[in-house]
């Protein structure tokens, strides 16, 4: 019984395990999976960067008791991850699925499947370990502790009736099951059910833990990434580890990057790249002495639908007025027209005019950003409930260059 | 006999005229065998569907154009009916979940699943995954979308979607990351004239180089509006040349009489007359932002460079109430309206617009 405390142990047998079935594995299907899915930390010590929670949680996995727990933080921080890394070092994975309930927003999950399938699932007795000597073997390497667990994901996305439902039943069965909410906004889960947890915040990935990731990943597929292209998936993904994972991936593909790619594909993938620099003028030279192989700053950001620099200047041209009087509306309105057409979304539109109008810019007054903003806030507004997109962004335009023109 | 707009579609990823880079690519993710959902976004008449359709033939061959419509019922939680209609072939399914409006959730949540897990029994099929196609997928609501989310992700095995919308702005953050984003962009005039010139060319058309260029400039970087006008133009006139009027749709000429008319006078008497012609454009079916941005875009040539930025503004201003108010010949009106002050206070040298 002394190693069942052996924590460390018990991790290093089943690490040997699960690295020696993944070998087995065939490659096709690895090759498939997507890169997300097939970089989830397999266990708590490979989640990234949420050094607090994950300090917590291991110190219940030693104690094999679990509160009822609250995870919640922006998208993309490991939320889910950690959850099923937790259930897996803990049982394993012959129990994983008798003793763990995963339910997310894609399941239907109105009141009366709180009613049925979750008090189903709470009451049921719990299963035992595989008996015999194997099941000793097995219990050596995962505690397997006497409760099971219901992941609620995306909770923020029940109803209200539904949560409330929840609260006596998690007090009822709280022996044998232990739940774990997983939302983005806390602020939507009703009080009664956050006061029943123990909460945790995840926070936004820092740069330099990102960074290590995606490079890590990048090495075990075999992409090479051009410099500077960590830096642009940071920015473009905004703290977010799986959407720059998923640049990543796609960027690998449409480049052809993967080691994969049959001799005929690399080559119709070679001028592929040659002609994607079209629109990228300054990394032009730089992915053609590439030789194609490699994962460019431009293939990034057009997965990731950021509009050229050289694009959204056009249009900062035609806004800034030239004299004393405003800038004249035929210029401007040209511009929006082009950006509509070349398929843009609007929301991208507004937040890089944003960035370029109110952050980066030093010329424009105070007063005058002070004013512009009002534009954007009006603009985004709008946007969320649907207006036309030419007509507005035309009018945030227009009265921009308005607003800059007084400000001369 | 078929439109040219259908007869002239190119079938296959080859035959794509226009952005060359972008066939390029999708021919590369059909033949690498792994397959990313996607995200086609990009204004109306680009091509998105052409290049969707292309993209399956490419993938699964021609066996993916054989295809068949079929009506499903769905119930919904409070048992509702729903009638569902679905276009189907052996290797994908195209659904428009904003047919059954509030209720896409259900559909998208029930159908889905229902095709994730079955596995392609065909052996024969190139694919092992099936691909759904899901239309104005920005019209999905929060619900829907969020449901497609885990979706995605768990049954990925077996399934691909493949998202067409107009704009990104309207689709969660977390499908957009879970998507390969492809942008469509509307070809540009000189390709427009291009494809008019072949199209003519295949159907036996006197060639007339000024007026297809006419076309394309006319037809505002939407292929499918030139092709019609260009059939339109053909079918009207026995022999064309560089002069032959383009004939806009009635549509189109109203609205511009309506902008000559708000113009030309401007008193509560007109916005009578105004209204009878905007009540005839709407019980033919023209939605009320088309009828607005149009009226607009129709009036701006014939302003002072001084009122135009006011002008864009209350247009948009009303649009957006378009959008969240209930009743559009309120706002419709109330634009005109707005219209006339700006215009007589502008003209009389005096602000009398007082209300802002």
């Amino acid at each position: 019984m002394a190693s069942f405390f052996d924590i460390r142990a018990r991790q290093a047998a089943a690490a040997a395990k699960t690295t020696s079935s993944k070998d087995t594995s065939p490659a096709q299907d690895n090759r498939l999976q997507p890169w997300v899915e097939k970089y989830r930390p397999k266990s708590l010590d490979d989640v990234t960067a949420q050094d607090h929670t994950v300090t917590v949680l291991r110190r219940t996995l030693q104690s094999a008791n679990l509160p009822h727990m609250l995870f919640y933080g922006p998208p993309g921080t490991g939320k889910t991850s950690t959850v099923l890394a937790l259930a897996k070092q803990l049982y394993g994975p012959e129990l994983m699925k008798t003793r763990v309930l995963e339910l997310n927003a894609s399941d239907e999950r109105g009141i009366s499947i709180v009613r049925e399938k979750v008090k189903d699932f709470a009451r049921m007795q719990l299963s035992n370990p595989p008996s015999g000597p194997a099941g000793e073997e097995y219990k050596k390497k995962y505690p397997c502790p006497p409760y099971k667990i219901i992941v609620l994901d995306e909770a923020d996305s029940m109803t209200q009736d539904a949560q409330s439902a929840l609260r006596r039943t998690m007090e009822t069965y709280s022996k044998i099951t232990r739940f774990c909410l997983v939302c983005n906004y806390v602020t939507r889960i009703i009080d009664p059910l956050a006061s029943r947890c123990s909460k945790f915040r995840f926070k936004s990935l820092d740069e330099g833990n990102a960074a290590k990731r995606i490079e890590d990943i990048a090495k075990l597929e075999g992409v090479k990434l051009e410099d500077g292209v960590v830096d642009t998936l940071l920015r473009c993904s905004e703290g977010d580890l799986r959407k720059a994972i998923t640049f990543l991936q796609s960027a690998a593909r449409l480049v052809g990057a993967m080691q994969s790619g049959t001799a005929e594909n690399k080559k119709r993938k070679r001028k592929t790249v040659a002609d994607d620099d079209d629109d990228a003028m300054d990394i032009d030279s730089a992915s053609a002495s590439a030789d194609s192989k490699s994962v460019t700053v431009s293939a990034i950001e057009e997965i990731a639908g950021v509009i050229p620099d050289n694009t959204i200047d056009r249009l900062l041209t035609a806004i800034t007025p030239k004299s004393k009087s405003a800038a004249p509306y035929g210029p401007i309105a040209q511009a929006v027209e082009d950006l509509v057409a070349e398929g843009w979304s609007a929301s991208q539109i507004v937040n890089q005019l944003y960035d370029k109008i109110v952050i980066l810019n030093e010329v424009v007054g105070d007063a005058a950003k002070n004013r512009i903003v009002l534009c954007f806030s009006e603009t985004d507004k709008r946007l969320v409930d649907g207006s036309d997109e030419h007509l507005t962004i035309l009018d945030l335009c227009l009265q921009i260059a308005g607003i800059l023109s007084h400000d001369r | 006999m078929a439109l040219l707009v259908d007869k002239h579609r190119p079938r296959t990823l080859e035959t794509l005229t226009y952005h060359p880079e972008l066939s390029e690519r999708l021919q590369a993710l059909a033949n690498s065998g792994d397959f990313p959902h996607l995200l086609i976004y990009g204004p109306s008449g680009a091509g998105k569907k052409t290049r969707i359709t292309a993209t399956l033939r490419a993938l699964y061959g021609p066996g993916v154009e054989k295809i068949k419509i079929d009506s499903r019922v769905f119930q919904t939680t409070s048992n509702r009916k729903l009638e569902f209609n679905i276009v189907s072939s052996n290797y994908h399914l195209e659904i428009t979940p904003s047919d059954v409006g509030n209720y896409d959730r259900v559909v998208v949540q029930d159908l889905l699943k229902e095709v994730a897990q079955t596995q392609q029994v065909d052996l024969s099929a190139k694919q092992r995954f099936k691909v759904v196609v899901i239309n104005e997928a920005d019209h999905l609501t929060r619900d829907a979308q969020a449901a497609l989310r885990r979706t995605m992700e768990k049954y990925s095995p077996n399934l691909r979607l493949i998202l067409l919308a107009n704009s990104t702005s309207n689709i969660i953050a977390p499908i957009r990351s879970r998507c390969l984003l492809v942008r469509v962009a509307a070809p540009t005039e000189d390709e427009i004239a291009d494809v008019l010139a072949r199209v003519g060319k295949d159907e036996r058309y006197l060639s007339c180089e000024p007026l297809e260029r006419r076309i394309a400039r006319d037809s505002k970087r939407n292929l499918r509006r030139a092709l019609l006008m260009f059939e339109a133009v053909h079918a009207q006139n026995e022999h064309v040349s560089e002069k032959t009027p383009i004939p806009p749709p009635d549509w189109e000429a109203l609205i511009e009489v309506i902008a000559k008319d708000i113009i030309e006078e401007r008193s509560p008497a007109r916005i009578l007359q105004v209204r009878a012609k905007l009540y005839d454009l709407l019980t033919h079916c023209i939605p009320a932002t088309t009828i607005l941005k149009t009226l607009t875009f129709k009036l701006m040539p014939k302003l002072d460079d001084s009122l135009k930025a006011d002008v864009v503004k209350w247009s948009a201003f009303y649009e957006h109430r378009i959008r969240t108010g209930s009743k559009v010949i309120f706002h419709l009106e109330a634009f005109v309206a707005k219209f006339m002050r700006i215009y007589e206070g502008h003209l009389l040298g005096m602000d009398i617009d007082f209300d802002d």
